[in-house]
Parts: C-alpha cells; sequence; structure tokens
C-alpha cells in the first residue's frame, strides 16, 4: 500500500539549509535517509522542496485564477520534502516516518494515497 | 580612444546601466548576480577607462567583464548551490561584437518584476532599483519603510525570480492584458509615492514613457503615460509660489503645462483608435476632462459622470469611488455624494486621506460644521505630505470658526 511521507519543517529547519554550522548534517542526514529507504525496496518516489519563499499559489476566486507569492498558508510548519513510499501498513510507514532525521520544527504527516486504478 | 574623463564615463554608465544588467538578467536568470557582477565590471571600466581611454564599444568591454565575472562566481559556488538551480550563462552565449548593438531586455525585465509570483509590495521599487538603477536607500523612504527592510524584500524577490524560474520573455497574447496591467499598476505605484518622496512621479514617467517605446501599439500604455502627463502638466499649479498646496478646483488654468496636456491629448486619441478602453485610458480621459477648463473655462460633469462610470465598472479602486463621489457633487448634489461615500466599508477608508477630505468638503456644503473639522483633522492625519496637512489643518480651523 502506497502512503506519502510530507516533511514539514520551520524557518529554524529550513535555515540549517543553508547555515555553514548546520548545513553538512543536514544534508549528511537526509542523504542518508534516502539511501536508507531506496535499499530497502520501498521508495516509490520523493522529492526535496525549495522553502517556503520560492513558492507561488494557484487559486480561484469568483472565476477568477489569482496567482500570489508564497504558500497556501501563512503557518509555521511548511512542506520541505516527500516521500512516496510502498509498505505492507500504516505501522510501517509510521517507522519510516520516525527515521527522518530530526531537526528543529520537525513534523511528517503520513497519509494513504488513493489506491491506483 | 579619448583619455576618459569622469564626467563622460558616468554618462556613459547612466545610459546603458539598465540595459546592461538587464542584458546579463535575461541570460542568467540571476539579477543578483549580474548585479554585482556589472557592479564590479564598473569598478574596473573607471580604473582601467582613466587611464587607458574610453573603448570604442565601452557597453560591449563592459558586458564582457561582467559576463566573465558571472562565470566566475559560479564556478566558485558552495555546496548549498549544488542542490540550487545550474546557472543559464551559457559559454556558448556570445557577447556582440564591436560595434554591434547589443539587444534592450528591458522590456522582459518589467514582466519579470510585475510577475503575479513576485510579492506585489516588492514590484514596483524592484523596477526602480533594476531598471532605473535606483539605489535602495532612495527608494525605501518612498514605500515607508527602512533600506534595510526594503534591501531584504528585494532580495527575496530576486531569489525567487532566480530559484523558482520565472520565465523571461514577454508573455504570449492570451496573459499579455493581465501580465500588462500589472506591469502599468507597477509603474502608477511609483506615481503614487511622490507625496511620500519627491522625484517619483519623474521616475514613474521615465519607466511609463520606454514602456511607450517597447509597446507603442498598446493603448493601456500609451493610457498610463497620458495619465502621468496630465497629472504632471499641473503640479506647478498645485502649489503655489510659497510651496503651500493649491487643490485642483481652485488651480489656475493658466498655470498648467499646455504642451504637456496637449502631448496626453494626443497619446489618448491614437490610443483611441485600438477600441480597446482600459483604466488608464479611463482615468487619463477623465484627467482630460478637467484640462479642458483651461479652454472652457468649465469642467463638462456629465462627461466626466460618463467616464466614471465606466471606470468603476470593471476597475472600483478606492481612489476612483472617492473622486466620483467628490464628482457627484456636481453631477447630482450633496446628497447623492455623501451616499456614495457612506458605502465605502470603513476599515477600507479609515486612514486614507482624500476620503476625509472629501467627506469634510460634502459636510461642510450640508452645513455640519462640527462634523467637517472632525474630518478635515482626520484628512491632515493621514496625509503624508506637509504642504497637504497645513491646506488641512487650516480648512478645519475655518469650520470650526463657522460653527460659532
Amino acid at each position: 500500500m502506497k502512503y506519502t511521507l510530507m516533511i514539514h519543517e520551520t524557518a529554524e529547519g529550513f535555515a540549517q539549509r543553508e547555515d555553514a554550522a548546520h548545513q553538512k548534517a543536514y544534508w549528511e542526514g537526509t542523504m542518508a535517509y534516502v539511501e536508507a529507504i531506496r535499499a530497502a525496496g520501498v521508495l516509490v518516489t520523493g522529492a526535496g522542496l525549495m522553502p517556503p519563499d520560492r513558492a507561488t499559489s494557484v487559486s480561484w476566486r469568483d472565476g477568477k485564477r489569482h496567482v500570489q507569492d508564497g504558500p497556501f498558508a501563512e503557518s509555521r510548519h511548511q512542506l520541505g520534502g516527500l516521500f512516496i513510499i510502498d509498505v505492507e501498513s500504516l505501522d510501517v510507514a509510521l517507522e519510516w516516518a520516525a527515521r527522518f532525521p530530526r531537526r528543529p520544527g520537525l513534523i511528517v504527516e503520513v497519509r494513504p494515497n488513493l489506491a491506483a486504478d | 580612444m579619448a583619455q576618459g574623463d569622469d564626467a563622460q564615463i558616468e554618462a556613459i554608465v547612466r545610459r546603458s546601466r539598465g540595459r546592461l544588467l538587464a542584458w546579463l538578467a535575461a541570460r542568467s536568470g540571476d539579477i543578483g548576480a549580474a548585479q554585482d557582477a556589472l557592479g564590479d565590471a564598473l569598478i574596473d571600466a573607471l580604473e582601467s577607462w582613466r587611464s587607458a581611454g574610453i573603448p570604442e564599444n565601452p557597453e560591449a568591454w563592459l558586458l564582457t567583464v561582467a559576463r566573465r565575472r558571472m562565470i566566475d562566481a559560479h564556478r566558485r559556488t558552495s555546496v548549498r548551490q549544488a542542490f540550487a538551480t545550474r546557472t543559464l550563462v551559457d559559454e556558448a552565449t556570445s557577447v556582440p561584437e564591436e560595434g554591434a548593438e547589443f539587444p534592450d531586455d528591458r522590456l522582459r525585465l518589467m514582466f519579470v518584476c510585475a510577475h503575479p509570483a513576485i510579492d506585489s509590495s516588492a514590484r514596483t521599487p524592484l523596477m526602480l532599483q533594476v531598471v532605473l538603477g535606483l539605489e535602495v536607500a532612495r527608494i525605501a523612504p518612498a514605500f515607508a519603510t527602512t533600506a534595510s527592510t526594503l534591501a531584504q524584500r528585494l532580495v527575496r524577490a530576486k531569489n525567487k525570480i532566480r530559484d523558482a524560474r520565472i520565465a523571461w520573455s514577454v508573455p504570449a497574447l492570451a496573459e499579455l492584458p493581465e501580465r500588462l496591467e500589472a506591469v502599468l499598476e507597477a509603474i502608477y505605484g511609483a506615481y503614487v509615492c511622490e507625496e511620500r518622496c519627491a522625484g517619483m512621479a519623474e521616475h514613474a514617467r521615465t519607466l511609463a514613457r520606454l514602456m511607450a517605446d517597447w509597446m507603442p501599439e498598446e493603448p493601456e500604455v500609451l493610457g498610463l503615460l497620458a495619465l502621468l502627463l496630465h497629472c504632471e502638466a499641473r503640479h506647478a499649479a498645485g502649489e503655489d509660489h510659497l510651496g503651500r498646496f493649491v487643490p485642483l478646483f481652485a488651480q489656475d488654468p493658466a498655470q498648467w503645462d499646455a504642451g504637456l496636456q496637449q502631448e496626453a491629448d494626443g497619446l489618448l486619441a491614437v490610443a483611441a483608435r485600438e477600441q480597446r478602453p482600459g483604466r488608464f485610458q479611463l482615468e487619463a480621459a477623465i484627467q482630460s476632462v478637467h484640462a479642458r477648463r483651461r479652454i472652457s473655462g468649465r469642467i463638462d460633469w456629465s462627461a466626466i459622470d460618463t467616464l466614471y462610470q465606466g471606470l468603476l465598472q470593471s476597475w472600483p479602486t478606492l481612489g476612483a469611488r472617492i473622486a466620483y463621489a467628490a464628482a457627484l457633487e456636481h453631477i447630482s448634489g450633496v446628497p447623492a455624494a455623501m451616499r456614495a461615500l457612506g458605502s465605502l466599508a470603513a476599515q477600507d477608508v479609515r486612514d486614507f486621506a482624500p476620503y476625509w477630505a472629501v467627506l469634510a468638503h460634502l459636510q461642510e456644503k450640508a452645513g455640519e460644521q462640527d462634523k467637517a473639522r472632525a474630518s478635515w483633522l482626520e484628512a491632515a492625519r493621514c496625509t503624508d505630505s506637509a504642504s497637504t496637512r497645513q491646506w488641512l489643518m487650516a480648512r478645519a480651523v475655518q469650520s470650526g470658526d463657522r460653527q460659532r
């Protein structure tokens, strides 16, 4: 069964990507996780995302398209990346979610994918 | 090659800076890197040209040096940029040869600055910085912010352009009307900052004239320039010899610049041939009716009524709704004008000086001197211009006197 793991971080977490003191550990941690998940044969696909200040949102209001700078919601936690994995149960998906390298404000949302037809 | 003197070099820089930056930015996608590289190239130029003289094609010289610096800088990038997008500076992108004119990419740059994915509060300052080469410290006061806050906002916008890879093209026909409107609104956004920062209106006119050069067949482009020229035509009359504010109805038409008004009307006539009305053509046409007072001695309120109705149907901005309310006094009387003001949402108008000024004027006409006085004071509270504030305070005093 496929699950999507949505990795959320706070601004502090995103900042570690650029910060000399933390970036090596940040990226090595991510790369190690990707290697592990691949080696286990459960990875369908994944993507790292640029921080929310590079986001653009498209919405519809009164029949008109609106394009605006920024993520859809101004919240502390923003999506930083996602993985789609294929595992036997939610418990296994949660294990993988818990294995993601810890960083400030980390929340991993796990959601089952709709079955493809 | 003449020995380069500083005045000559400065003139070359001023003339070419925007075009050079646009060329480098359009090919790399990275405005910030282009600004850094060009800045360094200009320093090199000053050193080299002072002694060795100004080269035959100074712009090609600057482009070559700046481009080389950009390529070198990219090669030195650190770990994090390995995860970032690749540069578009391609070894194969050649600098135009000696003598050849290099293309003007500033129009593309204007569309990028006003792209919907760019924070709307960054668009106007970004245009001023990258197309006109203005210093952030000079721009910031116009937007009621500090230089460092504005600098950060602009860096964010430029990073977004680079990293999200905003397209560097003049939009396709289907998107053009909406995208062009955003560009013109951003230019107009500079004009309205004149109260906070003198000189902004002139920068807006410069950008509007450039747009008219680049897109002479677009009626809204001509409409915006016509609007700005009409406003400029009345500039001298808007201040008396002591620098005090003079409102439109009290201005002496003999002080208006007839040449500018004629130029503006000429542009409107050309625009009208396209039969594609728009916000700026309508706003300019309204100003054109006011300008006719110079010739006829009166204002054609019926024409103004028609124009505002057209404008507000599609572009009901706060400023236009309040201006229409003011005109309604002459079209339908004070009660109708008051009703129009009353239809505006309180939170939208609370800090908007023109609302309070029009309300005060109408309250005076209705004999409500105490309310008028309070409204004049509110208008004074909300205005950025010292001379306008003085005029408003004087009206408040007059209302107070009439009360007794």
